[in-house]
């Protein structure tokens, strides 16, 4: 099958290569990264179970790139951005930081370094106390971690909140007084208060209507470019991935099945899931209505407590064969950059590598 | 006509043209006003909104949250809670107003004249009666017939929809099936009776896109099958682009631009319009540098401003001396049953749309 099958990427190449914020220079490196939420029962609690929310991702994060995660709902991304900054403790793995293990550090030794990893949460309605002002909130992050600035607290505050484009007089009003949008840039603002490194966001913009969703992604854009951010990016919608994304991993059950650059996944993805999640979205383009070639995903996600085995999209799959029941596809490099977890992958016409060999070695 | 048509903004024309050609349309709707009275001031949740949908058609209705789009729906289908909402205008299903119509006759129109697809399912779906016997419920309403014969319709409904082996879920809580599936039983639910005409008020927002592309293809199939009127409510352009024949925008309780969808897509007049198209990445296009959000928030429906409702955000408010700050636009037509609320001249919107907007989406 040919990517026009595919259909939901234009068929023209960029011409700036996504490649260009890759420094070479890993930020944050991921591997073997799982959580288990045991499951338990009766009157001694005991594990009956699991959910296999994470199961065994191997990532790493470039200075100032942005990579995002996509995959269906209960595929694990929350997991993964919580596990990252260590707001969960992991089951197994390692997650190096700026290169230091972080996996299993303390609250107490996490505590210096929460100035450098912030996360942005996905609902902007409940990750901000009601009963606290705006200057408290933004301003918070300065306090728990004591630090002084050179004009005070306050001026401090109210630069960041100018910095997201919010008013310096919003700094004595509640959240309650804001739009969706607004609140989210006060989140915003109060990651920022301490500069740091890496900024893992948990759909930022998927509660927001399209116009203000707009105005937040070019915020994002613009901060990164100005404080040399670097960005784990959680999303469901593919178009505004493709926007913000250097590279993107699309997860499936706790896993990833596939990770690569920004053009190479959307005009060249490998992974059948990946066609299928592109092939799905609506594309606002009236004269392409019935004359889209789709690939219809049939049933739903199965549990992450009963994963199918081998291959754990295989359940969906209109390409599976007896080898993805029996045999993990391993995520192998099928081109430079581009890694894919299938027995049988898509668009390897185009490659340079051989996927069969490749594949199964 | 109205109680409110003497305070509202407008230039004085009470009588607008409706939008269609069709006097004979299923659904006529016809100067529509919702307000509720609350401590704060009236909220003018449906300022006079005119739109028709003939049976076999598909109309979709676009606007970001808040803009009157679910109280429109809910208004049709005779659901809003006695009392709390002050009604005027003309309803007009298959020719009989359903405005200031007595709520049991209205109820006997449900289920088979019209029907209803909700945003969330558990809030259409009781949660203590099995999913086959809510569909059985509905179905024995309107048709004669024994339970069995009852139940054999409702296994057959949950096939159509693509719930997996029906005979043996026909007897499931909702709680026992997925966020998916349980969309699927409210449409098989909703579609029990063959309904004339249907209303899906933003029926895949909550889904993941495999399982929305599901949806739409039902409702497409459903309504081919049946030759129903559709009306689909979306903030999602991709999803109308999908399935409707003409787009009705709205902002603030009002209709702002009307046509076909390929003049929408094509050739939209209205600035709202571009500042949606401009909001939105897509993937159908080459990626662009940047969106292009409309600036600030969407008005309170208590306080609308003067004039334009969309004037505090729009770039081209000052082309027209202060017109656009202080006369409301009417609801015209341009031309080919093309209609938009704007002042800006023919040949002001032709170049702004050529030489602003399009080359940039
Ligand atoms: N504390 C917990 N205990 C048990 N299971 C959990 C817990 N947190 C998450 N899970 C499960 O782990 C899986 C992954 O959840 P996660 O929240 O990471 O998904 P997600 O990809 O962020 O989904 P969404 O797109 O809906 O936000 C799901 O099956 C979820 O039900
Ligand atoms: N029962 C009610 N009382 C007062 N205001 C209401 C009520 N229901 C809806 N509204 C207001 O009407 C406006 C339009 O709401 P709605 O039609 O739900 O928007 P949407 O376009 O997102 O579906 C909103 O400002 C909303 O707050
Ligand atoms: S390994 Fe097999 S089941 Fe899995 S995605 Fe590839 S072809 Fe499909
Ligand atoms: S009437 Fe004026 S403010 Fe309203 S959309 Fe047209 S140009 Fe903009
Ligand atoms: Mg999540
Ligand atoms: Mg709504």
């Amino acid at each position: 099958m040919s990517i026009e099958n595919g259909d939901a990427v234009s068929a023209q190449t960029e011409t700036e290569p996504t490649e260009s914020k890759r420094t070479g220079e890993a930020l944050l490196t991921v591997e073997g990264l799982t959580k288990h939420f045991p499951i338990r029962k009766g009157l001694l609690q005991r594990q009956v179970g699991a959910v296999q929310a994470v199961d065994g991702l191997n990532f790493d994060v470039q200075k100032g790139e942005t990579l995002s995660l996509v995959g269906e709902s209960g595929c694990g991304k929350t997991t993964t951005g919580r596990l990252l900054t260590r707001l969960l403790e992991p089951t197994a793995g390692k997650i190096v930081f700026d290169g230091k293990d972080i996996s299993h550090l303390s609250v107490g030794k996490m505590r210096p370094l929460r100035r450098d990893i912030q996360m942005i949460f996905q609902d902007p309605y409940s990750s901000l106390n009601p009963r606290h002002t705006v200057g408290t909130i933004v301003g918070a992050p300065f306090k728990l971690q004591n630090v002084k600035t050179e004009h005070g607290t306050k001026r401090a505050v109210q630069d960041l909140l100018a910095l997201v484009g919010l008013s310096p007089e919003h700094y004595n009003r509640y959240p309650h007084e804001f739009s969706g949008g607004q609140r989210q840039r006060i989140g915003i603002a109060r990651t920022l208060a301490l500069r740091p490194k890496l900024i893992v966001a948990d759909e930022p913009v998927s509660a927001l209507d399209v116009s203000i969703q707009a105005q937040v992604v070019n915020l994002l854009e613009d901060l990164q470019n100005e404080f040399d951010l670097t960005y784990v990016m959680i999303a469901h919608d593919l178009s505004v991935v493709r926007h913000v994304s250097d590279r993107v991993a699309v997860m499936y059950l706790g896993k990833i099945m596939e990770i690569a650059d920004r053009t190479a996944l959307y005009e060249r993805p490998m992974h059948p899931y990946t066609v299928a999640l592109l092939s799905a979205v609506p594309i606002p383009d009236t004269s392409r209505r019935g004359n889209r070639e789709r690939i219809r995903l049939q049933g739903d996600v199965p549990s992450p407590v009963n994963p199918p085995s081998g291959c754990r999209f295989r359940t969906r799959c209109w390409k599976a064969q007896e080898i993805c029941k029996v045999e993990e596809p391993p995520l192998a490099e099928l081109a430079p950059g581009h890694r894919a977890a299938c027995h049988f992958p898509e668009n390897t016409d185009k490659l340079t590598i051989d996927p069969t060999g490749a594949a199964h070695s | 006509m109205s109680e409110f048509s003497e305070d509202s903004l407008d230039g004085g024309a009470v009588i607008r043209p409706e939008p269609s050609k069709n006097p004979d349309a299923f659904l006529q709707v016809r100067g529509l006003r919702v307000h509720f009275p609350t401590d704060d001031g009236v909220v003018k949740s449906v300022d006079d909104l005119s739109f028709s949908v003939a049976r076999g058609k598909t109309l979709g209705i676009v606007g970001e949250s808040g803009s009157g789009k679910s109280v429109t729906s809910l208004s049709v289908m005779g659901l809003h809670k006695a009392g709390t909402a002050k009604i005027t205008g003309e309803i007009l299903l298959d020719g009989q107003n359903l405005v200031g119509m007595d709520a049991e006759k209205v109820r006997a129109l449900r289920g088979k004249r019209m029907a209803m697809i909700f945003q969330d399912p558990l809030s259409a779906m009781h949660p203590f009666y099995t999913v086959g016997n809510q569909i059985i419920e509905a179905y024995r309403v309107h048709n004669k017939v024994t339970k069995a014969v009852a139940r054999k319709h409702a296994i057959d409904m949950l096939d159509k929809v693509g719930i997996p082996n029906p005979k043996g879920r026909v007897d499931d809580y909702p709680h026992q099936f997925s966020g998916g599936m349980r969309q699927r039983a409210m449409i098989a639910m909703a579609l029990s009776c063959d309904p004339e005409l249907l209303i899906a008020d933003e029926p895949t927002t909550a889904l993941d896109v495999t399982v929305q592309a599901q949806i739409l293809d039902l409702i497409r199939d459903l309504q081919q099958e049946f030759n129903s009127a559709v009306i689909i409510i979306t903030h999602d352009l991709g999803v109308v682009a999908e399935l409707a024949d003409d787009i009705m925008v709205m902002y603030a309780g009002r209709a702002v631009e009307y046509s076909t969808a390929e003049d929408i897509f094509n050739s939209p007049q209205h600035p709202y319009t571009w500042g949606l198209l401009g909001s939105m990445p897509r993937l159908d296009r080459d990626r662009t540098e940047r969106l292009l959000p409309i600036p600030g928030t969407p008005p309170s429906l208590i306080n609308v401003p003067d004039g334009c409702p969309f004037n505090p955000r729009c770039a081209y408010a000052n082309l027209n001396g202060d017109l656009s700050m202080t006369v409301r636009p009417e609801f015209r037509d341009i031309g080919g049953d093309h209609h938009i609320a704007c002042h800006l001249s023919a040949e002001d919107r032709v170049r702004i749309w050529d030489t602003e907007i399009r080359p940039k989406l």
